[in-house]
């Protein structure tokens, strides 16, 4: 309790600041595993023993590493030194996170590796690794890798037999990353001349056709994600595969391979060209020992540090004397990655490419899951586009609002001090006031700082517009773009109603299979004289005890369409495999089938406590009357478990409808965000679409808002089951 | 009353089966995986593994970071701190506050319950950004102490809910008997109505110690050094941007919702009092 008081007083004293430590060791984020991780840790060992400076190193989780630079960094909490991809650049360049890299002489580097890192001319980072796609070829099944796609086309037959789980090729192919080189390689221009993005192209019609026939003919598998392309690989089940240097690590010791340049087109005569990604040190602009941190970063890139990190960590280096040393040109890997990178294109670190990305996935998807033909699906990415690109909306004076809080304020004010006069005094018609303050004190202190002041803060997000960096007030201008449905339809994905409508249904479905199964299974386990009854209550506990994240990557794995467990089940029925995510129905399906798995046993947990307190006596009475078990169930059961049971649906309709881990994770919002409810949109808004927090947190206010009128609603039903009640 | 027949009972047992066989049936997949050597993946209904490998266990639980440090021990303990402290400083501030709005009367005190639900009702993920200032503020980041506070209050109101819901629920008459006897009102609320509400104190700790065992957005932007990771944090880390290590994942699974379900176990007789005797008058 102390320590919480202190707590608040530190709240009210916000301005306090960490002092700077001079001594301090600089410290380097990454996100590396395995062998990238050794050898950074050695590589910097070598700085320390070079220049006796410490250096404090930290492993990242990828998944929230961004997130931490871009909240950690200008409130000095951040690292001195990163290590990140170049795609970003642009995004941290915008809020200010980088310092240019002082120490860094052109010539040491590969141009295009420079490229990537420059914007308005500066150099932001020291390149270190170069990433790109290339061919792994399984050598026992195909001894000589093909050139063009035409000899790739002609030794696919041969290579595949669907039926036994083999294929002559995979590469994950609803994702753009991916499919960028057949883009490019059929002579697809991503920009227009204006550095606009463009899709609805012929190159874009001509490398979909011929990725989805590759799926049509068997030669690829379905729904390929990272996983299935190293197990099969790794299995020898599939000939070839397209993957980028970190994949080597992945490989099974038992399988011979090669690596090789992505194949050219025979139609266009250009080859397959991959992006290229750069990974960089980059210095943050807040670091209070710049000279040493610079000195790092450039250390990090070249040098014996390229060495290691090659030799080491099997980077491909972006450092052009590291191509001089023996051991890397001996190194078959790292020489034909460097061989194949030749033929990639930098990766535009601007705002537009990460644009790019959505529309990209929506198209590829659209055509590989069939039901878009490819010449339409350039359109269609157009659309969503366009869409998702967002101008910023003209800024509106804050005043008007200050104004209406000013005279909100005031008008409480006059409200309370002019409310007739209690008739009893206030110390008489409160009398333990004070006792009542000093137990809620604690509680109504942290959910003050912690819960109530983000939540405000939340609301007011909603008024304004946030672009990497800053915040403009918008006033409404969130809010009219959402209701208007500016951009799309009302009855296709991403419009506010179709979303809302989908979240109704999804919210309805899920509370009435939970409540149906929890209630029938506790009807079946109150038989008290039921032999196993702890054992079967435990088992179908199970769900509710497990993490949900965990519950839904594991339904996620079932639903695969060509290798999961549901499908398995299907086929040995006698059924038709389904591709569970290509349709709304089927999507919708595996997502409420997921949820209710996760959901009943909360259900049948209180259907059970609810049971247990209706008195025997009412059946027997029942029973002597001669009212039959419907008629019992009907009249007896029904009308008593509602008081118990409303509390609890109404609960689980709130969680229901904010249950973001399982659209996230299940569908994804698969087909075309068809499946995403309120709130994976406002998280899509937020944190996959640049950041657009303003928006988001409007979301969040009409989701606020819908669930605040389902709660008024349900109060009044609660009322009046327990005016039933008595 | 008279005995069920023979049939009916067959037909009961028939039915929890096939539920509990359908319940079971993802856990037994995340088993197979966590044993199977390979990630191999076929069409298959077979739910058990076809050879076993203690393989992932084994690097999940006995893997060590660079400088040699037994990173599963250590997030182990600190996903026990975390959870653990969440618990008591979450029931301590629940129970207090629950207590005082079942039994005082003071102004405010039907709009206040009202607030505590309707900041339910909005996004979590959003409140992330202000959270971390706030956590700035206080220099609290990177620290399992701000971790624990965040953890404590946000699950707040669903425990002072619940509790509030089971006290309305117990005799008055109690405590003003005990009142009648000398005792002060720390006293009654110590001595008598604790006890009383011991059901429903299992259930809501139960749900705190839930919320901080599984929860890992906040976790893994808060929290910096690996050694200090909680369990979820460092599980995500087997599902990576390149790679996905289903078998390391899965073993962790099964080695993080291990503790949840020993819990269960333990309190499942009082989840079912606990939990309706809060929900019955909301």
């Amino acid at each position: 309790m102390k320590r919480l008081l202190a707590l608040v007083l530190l709240a009210t004293a916000w301005s306090a600041q960490a002092a700077g430590d001079a001594a301090a060791p600089l410290k380097l984020w990454h996100a590396y595993r395995g062998g990238e991780e050794t050898a950074i840790i050695q590589v910097t060992q070598l700085f320390t023993a070079k220049t006796g400076v410490p250096v404090e190193l930290l492993a990242v989780p990828y998944n929230a590493y961004a997130d931490k630079l871009t909240n950690g960094i200008p409130h000095g909490a951040g690292p001195d030194v990163f290590i990140f991809n170049h795609e970003r650049l642009r995004n941290f360049h915008a809020q200010h996170l980088l310092a240019p890299a002082s120490k860094l002489a052109r010539g040491d580097y590969f141009p295009n590796a420079l490229e990537a890192l420059e914007v308005d001319g500066q150099v932001y980072g020291y390149p270190m690794s170069l990433k790109s796609l290339a061919l792994y070829v399984n050598t026992k099944l195909v001894p000589t890798p093909p050139t063009t796609t035409a000899e790739l086309l002609a030794m696919l037959p041969a290579l595949s037999d669907e039926k036994a789980g083999r294929f002559g090729f995979a590469y994950e192919n609803g994702d753009f990353y991916f499919h960028a080189p057949f883009l490019f390689g059929f002579g697809g221009e991503l920009f227009d001349a204006s550095g606009k993005a463009t899709f609805n192209t012929e190159g874009m019609a001509r490398s979909l056709a011929f990725v989805k026939k590759l799926q049509d003919d068997r030669f690829i598998p379905q729904e390929i994600t990272g996983a299935l392309v190293k197990s099969l690989f790794n299995d020898g089940r599939v000939a070839m595969i397209i993957s980028g240097p970190w994949f080597a690590g992945e490989v099974a010791p038992s399988v011979d391979y090669r690596v090789v340049a992505l194949p050219t087109v025979s139609e266009t005569g250009i080859p397959l060209k991959p992006f290229l990604g750069v990974e960089a040190a980059y210095v943050s602009s807040q670091s209070k020992q710049a000279e040493q941190a610079q000195a790092l970063a450039r250390f990090l890139s070249l040098g014996e540090a390229s060495l290691v990190r090659t030799t080491v960590g099997r980077q491909i280096p972006a450092d052009v004397a590291a191509y001089q040393l023996q051991a890397v040109k001996d190194d078959v890997l790292i020489s034909s990655f460097r061989e194949a990178a030749k033929n990639a294109t930098p990766m535009p670190n601007t705002l537009e490419m990460l644009r790019v990305w959505e529309p990209m996935k929506l198209a590829l998807r659209a055509v590989l899951q069939g039901g878009t033909e490819p010449q339409d699906a350039g359109a269609l990415a157009d659309r969503r586009y366009r869409a998702l690109h967002r101008e910023r909306p003209p800024d509106a004076s804050p005043l008007p609002w200050l104004g209406l809080v000013g005279v909100m304020a005031v008008g409480g004010t006059v409200w309370v001090m002019r409310r007739p006069a209690p008739t009893l005094p206030f110390k008489r018609r409160y009398p333990d006031v004070a006792l009542a303050a000093t137990y809620l004190a604690p509680a109504s202190a942290g959910i003050l700082v912690l819960v109530f002041i983000p939540f405000v803060v939340g609301l007011s997000l909603s008024l304004f517009h946030y672009e990497p960096g800053q915040y403009s007030f918008v006033g409404l201008a969130n809010f009219i773009d959402i209701l208007a449905s500016r951009g799309y339809s009302i009855s296709e994905p991403l419009s506010f109603y179709f979303t809302l409508a989908v979240t109704l249904l999804w919210a309805l479905v899920n509370v009435v299979l939970h409540v149906s199964i929890g209630l029938f299974l506790a009807l079946l386990l109150k038989d008290p004289l039921l032999k196993l009854k702890g054992v079967y209550r435990v088992l179908l506990i199970i769900p509710w005890a497990v993490p949900n994240y965990i519950t839904a990557l594991m339904w996620k794995g079932m639903f695969h369409q060509q290798f999961g467990a549901i499908n398995g089940l299907l086929v040995a029925l006698g059924m038709e495999p389904v591709s569970w995510f290509t349709k709304f129905s089927t999507a919708f399906a595996a997502n409420v089938a997921t949820n209710t798995w996760l959901g009943f046993p909360f259900m049948m947990v209180v259907a059970l406590g609810a049971l247990q307190s209706i008195p025997q006596e009412l059946y027997e009475a029942a029973e002597v009357d001669g009212a039959s078990k419907w008629t019992q169930f009907r009249h007896i059961t029904l009308p008593l478990l509602r008081p118990a049971m409303l509390p609890a649906v109404i609960l689980g309709s709130v969680w229901t409808f904010n249950m973001f881990n399982i659209i996230y994770l299940v569908s994804g919002g698969e087909p075309g965000g068809g499946t995403d409810i309120l709130v994976s949109e406002a998280f899509r808004w937020a944190f996959q679409r640049n950041q657009q927090y303003g928006f988001a947190a409007a979301y969040s206010v009409l989701i606020f808002v819908v669930l605040l009128a389902w709660s008024s609603f349900t109060k009044r039903l609660m009322r009046a089951s327990s005016e039933v009640m008595g | 009353m008279n005995r069920p027949s023979k049939l009916k009972m067959a037909a009961i047992h028939a039915g929890l089966m096939l539920t509990c066989m359908a319940t079971l049936y993802p856990v037994l997949w995340v088993v197979k995986m966590a044993l199977s050597p390979s990630d191999s993946l076929t069409l298959t209904v077979n739910p058990f593994p076809e050879s076993i490998t203690l393989e992932h266990f084994r690097e999940v639980l006995l893997g060590t970071d660079a400088s040699g440090r037994w990173l599963f021990g250590r997030q182990l303990l600190s996903s026990l701190v975390v959870s653990g402290a969440t618990t008591l400083v979450g029931l301590a501030l629940a129970v207090s506050a629950a207590y005082a709005l079942s039994r005082f009367r003071f102004p405010g005190k039907e709009g206040g319950m009202q607030t505590l639900l309707i900041t339910q009702m909005f996004p979590a993920t959003l409140m992330l950004v202000p959270i971390y200032s706030i956590l700035e503020k206080l220099h609290l980041l990177d620290s399992l102490t701000g971790l624990v506070l965040v953890y404590a209050t946000t699950a707040l109101p669903f425990c002072i809910w619940n509790l509030k819901g089971y006290f309305d629920t117990l005799p008055r008459e109690l405590e003003e008997a005990a009142v009648m006897d000398g005792a002060s009102p720390a006293q009654v609320f110590i001595k008598v109505v604790l006890p009383l509400a011991r059901p429903a104190l299992a259930v809501t700790a139960l749900f705190s110690f839930m919320t901080a065992w599984n929860e890992f957005i906040l976790a893994a932007t808060l929290l910096n050094d690996p050694t200090r990771f909680t369990l979820p944090v460092a599980l995500q880390r087997y599902v990576g941007e390149y790679k996905v290590e289903w078998g390391k994942f899965a073993a962790g699974a099964l080695v993080i919702s291990a503790p949840v379900m020993a819990l269960f176990f333990a309190l499942q007789k009082h989840l079912v009092g606990g939990l309706t005797a809060g929900g019955v008058k909301g």
